[in-house]
């Protein structure tokens, strides 16, 4: 982190954490964050221990990984197996499909490769004479980069396998959830940084919600508690931008244009969720040249194996901690990992076994 | 996976910035971006390309704001409100 962004100073995070002690009601209050940055940032700063007993705050849908159904793991898998290389952000390759995951195919010799960008997939294409498929899987602040390299001119053996997901719709859906118990969302400053408010407003208007947008600093969080907690006191919910030095209100207009070039927005699978509307992005009919969907034979798309025990659909709505499974840290270890919660780096259940995170009841 | 982190641009060729991690140098795509940058600029990097660019006064402000609600916060004096309460009394 460079020096000047630093924002972690022990007696501005005493203000903050007494700030958010008077403005917390009485009653219990259920915060929700939907991004792995953000519970990694409140575990590794010990940030729950500042909140009063009646502030909780949990991950939601926050992990790309976490969320990417079994079916689109089954298609890379079966793209592999085809002969062809298959470039994945590294997180993904243990998280299991229908069958087998990613690194269980590479250990059956097919050609997978981690990649920290999408660009390496277009370095590692020209490099091969093979067919190279690109799954891209994240958010909205993932997608403008899957979409600069489609337009980008890129290789004729290189095609993208999308998975891209959008954040506001998955926050209404938890929302029409019975029993949600949601006061508030703390919303992800980089997904903000890409889509601005606007489209928090479109999804969330409806609900008379705060919703708060957060950056990854401690003080930052702290920060965006104290405004969500102080939208509940005044009964005043709206959305609120609490990073306004990484966020602008109408967004990033170039990355917002390579996205609404490249994709078209259609209904998609979550897993642990179910089918949410509106929530996905697919490669517009003009790019069906680099759609690896249209390029391979895919298998038909199955449903989510059900894994007896695993409490990690209840995680991924905010339903439950990591700690109210069963199977946590008992079981289901990072090594071991029984869910998907417990593979991706930015899932609730691994972020709370590698920092030791609890919610005694 | 939404993961950023500020760096500083040393030097931009084309869409390319050359940018420096606080000693890790690297290079970061400029095409995401909508405003131009210039060496000693401040850009936030997603992998491998720049979403945002940032100012060190927009940190500076961003503690101004904090400061701002702590400070509207603070529990009333008593000769503003009679006898304090034993404790403040909730919401601000």
């Amino acid at each position: 982190m460079s020096a000047p962004f630093r924002l972690a100073d022990p007696a501005r995070a005493r203000a903050l954490a007494e700030a958010i002690r008077l403005l917390a009601p009485p009653e219990p209050v259920k915060i929700v964050h939907v991004c792995g940055t953000h519970e990694v940032a409140i575990a590794h700063n010990g940030l729950r221990r500042l909140l009063p007993e009646t502030v909780t705050i949990l991950e939601g849908p926050g992990c790309p990984v976490c969320v990417t159904p079994a079916s689109d793991i089954d298609a890379a898998v079966a793209i592999a197996k085809s002969g062809a290389v298959v470039c994945s952000f590294g997180d993904m390759m243990r998280v299991p499909g229908g069958r087998i995951s990613l690194e269980q195919a590479r250990s059956e010799g097919c050609d997978i490769r981690t990649v920290l960008s999408a660009k390496d997939a277009v370095k590692e294409a020209r490099e091969t004479k093979k067919e190279v498929v690109f799954f891209a899987v994240g958010f909205e602040t993932t997608a403008p980069m899957t979409a600069a390299i489609v337009l980008d001119d890129p290789p004729d053996n290189l095609s993208v396998l999308a998975s891209h997901k959008l954040i506001p719709p998955a926050m209404a859906a938890l929302l029409e959830l019975p029993d949600h118990g949601i006061a508030g969302y703390l919303a992800p400053g980089h997904v903000s940084t890409i889509i601005g408010t606007g489209p928090y407003r479109r999804w969330l208007d409806r609900y008379d919600i705060p919703v708060v947008i957060g950056g990854f600093e401690p003080l930052d969080i702290l920060y965006a508690l104290a405004l969500i907690l102080r939208q509940i006191a005044d009964s005043a919910p709206k959305v609120e931008n609490a990073y306004p030095r990484a966020v602008d209100a109408p967004g990033n207009p170039a990355a917002l244009k390579l996205i609404e070039e490249v994709f078209e927005v259609r209904d998609a699978a979550w897993r642990g969720i179910g089918t949410i509307p509106s929530s996905g992005l697919e490669l517009r009919a003009a790019f069906a040249g680099i759609d690896a969907r249209r390029r391979f034979n895919l298998p038909e798309a199955g449903p989510d194996p059900e894994i007896p025990g695993c409490r990690c659909p209840d995680v991924l709505t905010a339903r439950a901690v990591p700690s109210d499974c069963p199977l946590f840290a008992k079981r289901c270890t990072p090594l071991t990992p029984v869910g998907p919660c417990m593979v991706g780096a930015e899932g609730a259940c691994s972020i709370w076994f590698r920092y030791g995170e609890r919610i005694n009841p | 996976m939404c993961l950023a982190a500020p760096a500083r641009v040393i030097s931009v060729e084309g869409k390319i910035a050359h940018v420096d991690y606080g000693g890790v140098r690297t290079t970061a795509r400029l095409d995401t971006l909508s405003e131009p940058v210039e060496p000693g600029d401040y850009i936030l990097i997603h992998t491998g390309f720049a979403i945002q660019r940032l100012s060190p006064e927009d940190g500076r402000e961003t503690l101004a704001l904090f400061d701002e609600l702590t400070a509207s916060l603070e529990p009333h004096r008593p000769e503003d409100e009679g006898d304090p309460p034993e404790r403040p009394s909730g919401v601000g």
